[in-house]
């Protein structure tokens, strides 16, 4: 077998994401991936596993968290500004710098996550929530959104088997 | 001209694509639609976009901040 077999077959137009990740910032990149893909005529797959599942949830209250991230810095008074570690960890500092990046997001005509995940929905992008997750935190499928799947390990390998683009997120 | 206009001023990537490919589904194939867009990353993400989909980038411009991009669907 010679490199140009690997993958034989293989759609060039399919993707998968593994997302990972459930904060406000990191659901982001995923979604904004997914739905991109899928507008360029894609088959995309998302595979929700560990922080990454709640973003299945009907109900999402997502935040953000400055708190051993010294990259956030904030667009304020016309500077941009860190917080240090000591405030971060102070309560109430996460929510309010979530409000302020909602805001942000609002006025920079920024997609909300709600909204780019009902555009995949629509998209008709294949949302898998890992079985092992929902059993390790105690979710219920009542929980999540109409439409997804549920699989494992096994079901993510054999996407990717058959995926050209395979992201870990 | 353009068969259908798409106002995405003031919406942030990956929104102007993502309407932009809904609208297209609206349209038959050879109808041109006209995308009005003021984010600057649209410039690469539409050529990009019809470059993959295989719709035609008809004619692109700018003027005072505002992108225009006519878009052929493909057949």
């Amino acid at each position: 077998m010679n490199s140009t077999d690997l993958k034989p077959g293989i759609d060039p137009n399919t993707m998968s994401i593994i997302v990972t990740k459930g904060s406000l910032d990191w659901a982001y990149p995923p979604f904004i991936l997914a739905t991109t893909a899928a507008a360029m005529g894609l088959d995309v797959t998302m595979f929700f596993t560990f922080y990454g599942l709640p973003l299945l949830k009907k109900d999402l209250s997502l935040q953000i968290s400055s708190l051993g991230n010294p990259a956030m810095k904030m667009p304020m008074m016309g500077m941009h500004m860190g917080m240090p570690n000591i405030v971060s960890a102070i309560p109430g500092v996460d929510a309010a710098a979530s409000k302020m990046m909602k805001n942000l997001i609002k006025k920079k005509g920024v997609a909300s996550i709600p909204e780019l995940r009902e555009l995949a929905v629509e998209a008709d992008v294949r949302l898998i929530a890992c079985q092992m997750t929902l059993d390790l935190f105690e979710y219920s499928t009542d929980d999540m959104i109409d439409g997804i799947e549920i699989g494992g390990a096994a079901t993510y390998i054999e996407v990717a088997t058959k995926s050209h683009i395979n992201l870990f997120i | 001209m353009a068969d259908q206009v798409l106002d995405a001023k003031g919406l942030n990537c990956p929104l102007p694509i993502l309407k932009a490919k809904k609208a297209l589904k609206s349209l038959e194939s050879g109808q041109v639609l006209e995308v009005l867009s003021t984010d600057p990353g649209s410039v690469a993400d539409f050529g990009a976009f019809c470059r993959t989909t295989g719709n035609e980038l008809v004619e692109q411009n700018e003027e005072g901040g505002v992108y225009t991009y006519l878009i052929r669907k493909a057949g």
